[in-house]
């Protein structure tokens, strides 16, 4: 008896691990739902009001959010991927697009009719794959530019305008080195630029640091190595070799980290992803000023006690100035289990019409221009000036947006220029090393 | 025997030399006793043993298949021979994780075990409070990556509470987990910190083990507390000892999430350990025959430890009575 007992104990413990396990797997899909996961915690309220809209338009579809914080969301999506749990849309980022593409995860969009030209330049076009096939649907956009704290520029007298018009080159740093080393100021009260100034111990750097910058300096370097007209690729999309073994490249990063070695520059070593981001440095006044992307207006700006200014990035010896603007684009995954419903959320996402519900936000640029002027009238609203992210994209006299770079292997990339990235900055390895790094990457895209 | 008893039996026993002497009665009873029990052993071991085939016996087997495969896990695995090992041989990094691996290892069982034996030691000859022994199992009730994230914190550079400690006391700060020559330090001693009570515990039960009349023998001989722990302490804790340096050499050479969550491997691949390394090429680069080259290594060389462990400190003898 007592054994049966216990066998069936057993039994019915091994049937309820495996039907548990198997249920994990179904949750939270069905035909009459649509599962959609994105990243940004400010961005949810903007797509659940797109939401609303979207199962008015569609009776009887409805669209279930989940959002989870930036390294969880990666981590999670390709757990679920290998595990069959997928969502149906996911919020695609453009560094993690040649790899998904790679693994072939991605469903086509090419009969959604995405019109390029209904977009900011170039946002749509990222999207195609080397098989000339579509797989995301333009999003939104971000910029770089400088955030300062204007009670530490007006100290140094520094005015927005002369802020908005700082240049720089890689033999003396321009107005721009000038400008953060009169930002700087060692315990003594010495600022940067003055005699006596003691670099090994500076109260408030000119410029707070974002890390190494890894492949692609977003918020670090890359204003700076593209305003000499360097790229990251041979070509725009899809290329076959990285170009980080350039001598203008590496002149540039050689100048970049030495504003560390002058003292301007916060070192690597008060960088922490988790503990110690730009922002937190430049809220703690333990910056002056730090690069940061459109994603971080509200955190600056809602930062207590700071008040902020934004400038554009310097203009550089190309005579324009450089930052990057990145597009986010839904994507539906191949194994998505409601792909008609998939597909009919991505294109409502995609539309005018949401875009300028998440552009009445004002939480970030929608794709559409009409999406964008949404979002920088709803920013005017809340007292914040956004031009310096909006004008790089409009003024094209004068400066120059570039993007991610979009190529196969992308985490190899990753996992090589890291590393090599930091040895530059935090162990003043000679950037010539970069060479044998680049070599690397690019006997891997040769493969 | 209530379970013997209270059935019947279910078959007749297989006959042998000494069944054959015995009465019907006793045969019964021993072939009850003999099948009952094979039975239960078979139901209470069959959880066990299902676990141990789906999660360790199958996973290690497949995982030493996929070392000769190129597998993103998406796509089905395609065999590649020995090219996964011949990458191994010749990858930098992969030496480099291994070295980085093993400096870990070293300060921190260095470290552990001495600070360990010394608390353990001192427990069990200065005082019997459990409330001490509770305190000093108290970091090992928390998490790892909770332990990793609270002294990221504590020790940050510029916003760590530690730091401004230091600073405060006048010394230049110091970037322990964003330096190289810091990092992989302070990454060994907050695993200290968090298994020094457990690993202290372990060895206190084996000091209970050990005779008091052994000490008290020694003191009317006139032996000093020091005397005393070279001479009797240390070589009758010593298969304990060996046992608890074996699991947690092992233990520590799968450092994974204290990294994981304070440095991510930098700088510079500072402190890319060997399971971080395997983790970043599974799932951040979808080489799963790569990394399962890097694992097969790894059982490798525990093994080989292991086995070098067992040899040298002879921790299956005691030199107890």
């Amino acid at each position: 008896m007592r054994i049966r007992t216990v066998m069936a104990l057993t039994g019915a413990l091994t049937l309820s691990l495996v039907s548990g396990c198997a249920q994990g797997g179904a949750a939270g899909s069905g035909a009459n739902s649509v599962t959609y996961w994105l990243w940004d915690a400010n961005q949810l309220p903007a797509y659940q009001a797109c939401a609303k809209g979207f199962e008015k338009e569609n009776p009887g579809l409805n669209v279930k959010i989940t959002q989870m914080g930036w390294a969880d969301y990666w981590t999670k999506l390709t757990a679920s991927f290998i595990a069959g749990t997928e969502p149906d849309v996911f919020t695609d980022h453009i560094q993690k697009f040649g790899q998904f593409a790679d693994l072939n995860v991605l469903e086509p969009l090419d009969d959604l009719g995405i019109d390029d030209s209904a977009y900011q330049a170039g946002l749509g076009a990222n999207w195609v794959g080397q098989d000339g096939h579509r797989y995301g649907a333009p999003k939104d956009w971000d910029t770089v530019a400088l955030f300062y704290n204007k009670k530490l520029t007006e100290a140094a007298g520094l005015t927005a305008d002369q802020l908005n018009s700082l240049s720089w080159n890689p033999k003396d740093g321009g107005t721009f080195e000038k400008a953060i080393a009169h930002l700087t100021v060692d315990r003594n009260g010495k600022r940067g630029d003055e005699p006596g100034f003691d670099k090994n111990h500076v109260k408030v750097y000119g410029l707070a640091t974002g890390g190494a910058g890894d492949g692609d300096g977003q918020t670090t370097w890359s204003p700076f190595t593209a305003s000499t007209g360097w790229n990251y690729t041979d070509k725009a999309r899809w290329g076959d070799a990285y170009e980080y073994n350039s001598k203008t490249f590496q002149s540039v990063i050689d100048w970049y980290f030495g504003l560390a070695k002058k003292g301007y520059l916060a070192p690597f070593t008060d960088y922490t992803d988790g503990a110690n981001p730009a922002n937190a440095q430049v809220a703690s006044g333990r910056a002056a000023a730090a690069f940061d992307g459109a994603w971080m207006i509200s955190t600056y700006y809602g930062t207590k006690g700071l008040s902020v200014g934004t400038a554009v990035t310097p203009t550089g010896p190309s005579g324009k100035r450089a930052t990057m603007m990145n597009g986010l684009a839904d994507s539906v995954t191949k194994n998505a289990r409601n792909k008609e419903g998939a597909k009919k959320w991505v294109k409502y996402l995609a539309s005018n019409e949401c875009q300028k519900t998440v552009g009445g936000y004002g939480i970030v640029f929608p794709a559409t221009p009409d999406g964008t002027a949404a979002a920088v009238a709803a920013y005017r609203k809340k007292g914040i000036d956004v031009s310096a992210f909006t004008e790089p994209v409009t003024d094209k006299q004068h400066a120059r947006t570039f993007s991610f770079p979009v190529t196969d292997y992308a985490a190899d990339v990753y996992a090589l220029m890291r590393p090599a990235m930091q040895d530059v900055f935090a162990n003043d390895a000679p950037v010539s090393g970069l060479t044998k790094t680049n070599d690397q990457i690019n006997f891997i895209l040769g493969q | 025997m209530t379970i013997a008893s209270s059935s019947p039996p279910s078959r007749l026993p297989v006959g042998g030399a000494e069944g054959a002497r015995t009465t019907p009665r006793t045969r019964k009873v021993k072939a009850r006793e003999g099948g009952g029990d094979g039975r239960l052993a078979a139901v209470f071991l069959a959880p066990a043993l299902l676990g141990f085939l789906v999660f360790l016996l199958w996973p290690t087997l497949r995982g030493i298949y996929l070392s000769f495969t190129r597998f993103n896990l998406l796509t089905p695995a395609e065999w590649v021979g020995l090219d996964n090992y011949d990458r191994m041989v010749h990858d930098p990094i992969f030496w480099d994780s291994l070295r980085v691996t093993v400096v870990y290892v070293v300060i921190n069982i260095g470290v552990q075990t001495v600070s360990a034996l010394a608390i353990a030691v001192l427990l069990q000859r200065l005082t019997q409070s459990a409330v001490l022994r509770g305190i000093v199992l108290t970091p090992y009730l928390m998490s790892n990556v909770v332990a990793g994230i609270v002294w990221l914190w504590v020790l940050d550079t510029q916003l760590g509470i530690g730091n401004e400690i230091i600073a405060g006391l006048g010394f230049d700060r110091i970037p322990f987990l964003n330096d190289e020559t810091w990092a992989i330090p302070t990454i060994a001693l907050i695993n200290v910190w968090r298994h020094v009570g457990y690993t202290a515990l372990l060895l206190f039960a084996g000091l209970q083990a050990i005779p008091n009349d052994m000490y008290e023998a020694a003191k009317v001989d006139g032996a000093s507390e020091w005397r005393m722990f070279w001479r009797i302490t240390l070589p009758l804790l010593r298969p304990v000892l060996a046992v608890v340096l074996i699991m947690t050499v092992i233990g520590s050479f799968q450092v994974f999430d204290t990294v994981a969550v304070t440095t991510n491997g930098g700088p510079a691949n500072a402190t890319n350990v060997l399971q971080f390394y395997i983790y970043g090429s599974a799932f951040g680069r979808f080489q799963f025959g790569y990394a399962s080259a890097m694992s097969v290594a790894l059982l490798v060389v525990l093994s080989a430890i292991t086995v070098l462990q067992y040899r040298i400190t002879r921790a299956g003898q005691t030199d107890l009575g």
